[in-house]
């Protein structure tokens, strides 16, 4: 149970049923499963692979933080943990915040000082002065000079956003009603992601796994997070295959809509590893509410161990054909790969010209 | 240009051709359903919008019930919206159908009625000195146009929508979700709903600018008239220029749907943000269409309980005339996030931030108003004043969200949530409200309870900033709009707001208890019943003012 929710990797593996329940789940793996025919969260490769858990569980992993990429109940903007996001929230906290509370706080002072001094009672003959030249150029050119000052930070914020360093690493997100796909181009690795459904909903079907702690808050965890290494930038490149969805994760400042038919990118330079999460941000249907968006950063060496277990592969190395890729540098992300035969077993979904995933279909 | 019509409306009124009693009322139905009188239409319209604002309030009621507390517990029981064996995607789909029916209601069926219509349609001809609309009968059929839309939106709520009944879109109607998205009839209706409404609005904006620019009582220059005037001069214009684009766009999605073509389906060559930008450049100017008329109100009720002339009127004037018209140049700040240019963002983040800057300056002139006043504490003017300050708070969140490198965190948030019902669930209702109460006397020639209309300011002024305060920190927090159930970490700020919409209920109880005694039993009211700061014309009839009104015009000075 404990090494099951260890890894992104493991994460396909059931947690909830035990092993002794696993048999009865099983199904033929040769089988294509049908309904969720795109989740590979399926109780087939847990049940067909069970000898390899402990394999798995080998690799390391990261749990989600409470508080840090994923809302708590506060009433102030997320941790911010790319370089955008701090600037951003910067912006907002030191700047626009405040300046809305002044603003809204002189206006309220000022209506209520008219209220008392200016009440009947105190004031029986109204003036009849309705015109001040002078007042009213100031109160036209100050809000001026404020908005100005506010325009020059946020001019900034827009150049930094739009003008990203070299990407070390390319994912295409791709968004369904109602689920993520996400495809590593350069990588080889391609997978969907379901939001984990709660043990006790009767919604859930049987082959679904049910959400545990470890995979993070209720309608945010999902069944394969997408990993990216840390330190690195990161380019989404964000689209759709039927409606208008949105990819965005607040601890990350980035929200871009999903368009069919148009590719936009988002990037991303995580310092921090951890666990982050979003939701879909433009309604998309019935289940727009059910398809939350989960990104894994660890550390690179550890990205390149998920890449593998994925049956992907580092750009600079090539996919090797009828052997597990050993060592794997390139792109920005250099790292040992260990061997991890086996775990791929939990990866019905990967291209079958990957030997991992022969491996697991055979057994 | 007038022959016809007038050998028309003799022959239909020839027993009428001697009646000169100004007073004389035509028979119940002839008077309510073949109406071509201002006030009568107007009254009709104010009906309408308290029929389908309470319609639209009781739907944001099962909104708020649902979002109490994590989970799915009231969209799961079958709804007369959509009922039936409902499975999960049925019930999120009823969500869907809910915030949709919401909005629609709120901004074509309430708002723009009761503010156009209603107190348009009934003060601006009082106002300026005219016996009437410019075209009376075209009047008539503006509101009997609402009334086939409000039953098609009504309607499309029970036939199929796609994954469950009803249109669940969103108010947007975001192709391709409104297109290949929703199968069924039930977008269709809300798009032909929605051409009836905007077809409504432009015979009204067409009547509003022909009778202020041609009726207007000797004297009654531009410059002369009141500020409500202005208000709906401008609005007029909004309307008229921006409802045929919102009519191009959506007639696209219906032959999108129906017909094969492929404006906004990239597999045929078309593109998904182009509906996106025909929207909200309509999108934009309705907001201002929502908001500017309740400025106008405001204006005269300040003004009224602070027995003084409106401070800098000319600016006041021209502060409405530039927020209308950067209002049409703005609109693509509803679309930072859907993979804008950084040149199309920088120059969207200005533009909209200049709106602030006509908007301080109607914010600080109430002010200065109210500065040296004798001011008196009516329920309309606790509605103005709270309308300033609410619509001060809902203006500071719209200049963060201005921000398009902002606005990337909180687009599609509980924030813009927040933020919008605050300049409209606070800021135009609100002004609604003053309006209604500070009129009230001249339309129904009673006086309302005083003292039930200040509970209804103090409960309705706690329940929404309650329910409507706690959503900034649901935005900053990550919550998205639009969903039915959400983690637990949203919970508590979630109740907080529901309780908010209990206390708001209550509020509006009392409204209806005010409303309805004060109709009944309330007390005659004089023709002026607010004393020397009540200058406009409407305050030198009777109340209510004889059927026809001004049938020698009155000379401004």
């Amino acid at each position: 149970m404990a090494a099951a929710w260890l890894t992104p990797a493991s994460a396909q593996t059931p947690a909830s049923p035990p092993p002794a329940s696993a048999p009865v789940a099983a199904q033929p793996n040769a089988a294509p499963p049908a309904g969720f025919a795109q989740n590979p969260n399926s109780p087939d490769a847990a049940t067909a692979t069970p000898g390899q858990e402990p394999v798995a569980a080998a690799l390391p992993t990261v749990a989600p933080t409470p508080g840090i990429g994923e809302p708590d109940g506060r009433m102030t903007l997320q941790d911010q943990v790319t370089p955008i996001g701090e600037e951003a929230a910067g912006f907002h906290d030191n700047i626009l915040l405040p300046l809305c509370a002044i603003i809204s706080i002189i206006v309220l002072a000022l209506l209520l000082w008219a209220m008392v001094r200016y009440r009947r009672g105190a004031n029986p003959v109204p003036s009849r002065n309705s015109h001040n030249t002078a007042i009213e150029v100031i109160w036209t050119l100050v809000p001026v000079l404020i908005l100005v000052g506010i325009a020059i930070p946020s001019i900034r914020l827009l150049r930094h956003t739009y003008s990203p360093p070299p990407a070390d690493l390319t994912v295409k997100v791709t968004g369904h009603q109602w689920y993520w796909s996400y495809e590593y181009p350069d990588n080889g690795v391609t997978f969907d992601s379901y939001m984990l459904k709660e043990a006790n909903d009767p919604t859930r079907q049987k082959n679904q796994r049910a959400r545990t702690d470890a995979d993070g808050p209720p309608l945010l965890a999902v069944d394969e997070r997408v990993v990216i290494p840390q330190g690195k930038v990161v380019k989404f490149i964000v689209t759709a295959d039927d409606v208008i969805h949105s990819f965005a994760v607040p601890a990350f400042w980035i929200k871009q809509d999903a368009n069919p038919g148009q590719l936009h990118e988002a990037w991303v330079k995580v310092d921090r590893p951890g666990v982050y999460f979003g939701q879909c941000s433009e309604l998309c249907g019935a289940r727009h509410g059910f398809m939350p968006i989960a990104v894994e950063v660890v550390p690179p060496a550890q990205f390149a161990q998920w890449v593998a277990s994925k049956g992907g592969h580092l750009p600079g190395a090539k996919p090797a054909s009828g052997a597990i890729p050993a060592t794997q540098t390139g792109g920005g992300v250099s790292a040992p790969a260990p061997a991890v035969a086996g775990t791929t077993a939990a990866t019905p979904a990967a291209p079958p010209a990957n030997p991992n995933a022969a491996t697991g279909a055979t057994k | 240009m007038s022959t016809t019509a007038d050998a028309l409306h003799l022959t239909g009124h020839e027993a009428h051709a001697t009646e000169h009693h100004e007073d004389h009322k035509p028979s119940f139905f002839v008077r309510w359903f073949m109406s071509t009188n201002h006030k009568d239409i107007g009254t009709l319209y104010l009906i309408f919008a308290i029929l389908a604002g309470t319609i639209g309030g009781a739907i944001s009621g099962i909104m708020r019930w649902e979002l109490m507390e994590p989970g799915i517990q009231v969209l799961n029981h079958a709804w007369p919206i959509g009922a039936g064996t409902a499975n999960f995607d049925e019930w999120t789909h009823h969500w869907n159908v809910l915030i949709t029916a919401h909005a629609l209601i709120m901004i074509f069926f309430t708002v723009m009625p009761a503010m156009m219509g209603g107190f348009g349609n009934w003060f601006v001809p009082l106002m300026i000195g005219a016996p009437d609309m410019a075209f009376p009968r075209m009047n008539n059929i503006s509101f009997w146009l609402l009334v086939p839309s409000f039953c098609l939106l009504l309607g499309s709520t029970i036939v199929p929508g796609g994954t469950g009944l009803g249109a669940g879109t969103g108010w947007t109607l975001y192709a391709p979700l409104s297109t290949s998205g929703s199968s069924g009839p039930a977008v269709d209706m809300v798009i032909f709903s929605m051409h009836l409404a905007g077809a409504s609005s432009i015979l009204g904006a067409i009547n509003f600018i022909t009778t202020i620019f041609n009726m207007r009582a000797p004297g009654m220059t531009l410059h002369k008239m009141p500020l409500f005037v202005w208000s709906v001069l401008v609005t007029a214009f909004l309307l008229l220029l921006s409802l045929p684009v919102l009519a191009g766009a959506i007639t696209m999605l219906l032959t999108d749907r129906n017909f094969g073509t492929a404006f906004f389906d990239a597999s045929g060559g078309g593109n998904v943000v182009l509906y996106q930008h025909l929207f909200w450049f309509f999108g934009h100017p309705e907001v201002y269409i929502m908001i500017l008329p309740g400025f106008g109100m405001v204006s005269q009720v300040v003004a009224t309980f602070s027995r003084k002339p409106v401070f800098g009127y000319l600016g006041m004037a021209y502060a409405m005339v530039a927020i209308g018209v950067i209002g049409f140049v703005v609109w693509a700040h509803h679309m930072f996030t859907t993979g804008m240019s950084v040149d199309e963002k920088m120059y969207f983040t200005a533009a909209t931030m200049i709106i602030a800057v006509p908007t301080g300056v109607k914010i600080f002139s109430w002010i200065a108003t109210m500065w040296g006043g004798s001011i008196t504490f009516e329920t309309p003017m606790l509605f103005a004043i709270g309308f300033i300050f609410l619509f001060t708070v809902g203006g500071v969140t719209g200049v963060v969200l201005a921000n398009g490198g902002v606005d990337t965190y909180m687009q599609d948030t509980y924030y813009v949530v927040a933020h919008f019902h605050y300049v409209l669930s606070l800021g135009a209702i609100f002004s609604i409200f003053a309006g209604f109460y500070y009129w009230f006397p001249k339309m129904s020639g009673r006086l309302y309870n005083e003292l039930l209309g200040k509970i209804h300011f103090f409960l309705m002024f706690i329940g929404v900033n309650v329910i409507f305060f706690p959503m900034h920190f649901l935005g900053l927090d990550g919550m998205p709009r639009r969903i039915p159930d959400y983690t637990p970490a949203f919970a508590h700020w979630n109740y907080v707001s529901s309780v908010g919409y209990m206390i708001t209920a209550v509020g509006v109880a009392v409204f209806f208890v005010n409303l309805f005694w004060s109709l009944a039993a309330g007390k005659k009211a004089p023709g002026n019943p607010w004393g020397e700061g009540a200058t406009t014309l409407e305050w030198t009839l009777s109340s209510p003012p004889p059927f026809h009104q001004f049938s020698t015009l009155p000379r401004i000075d």
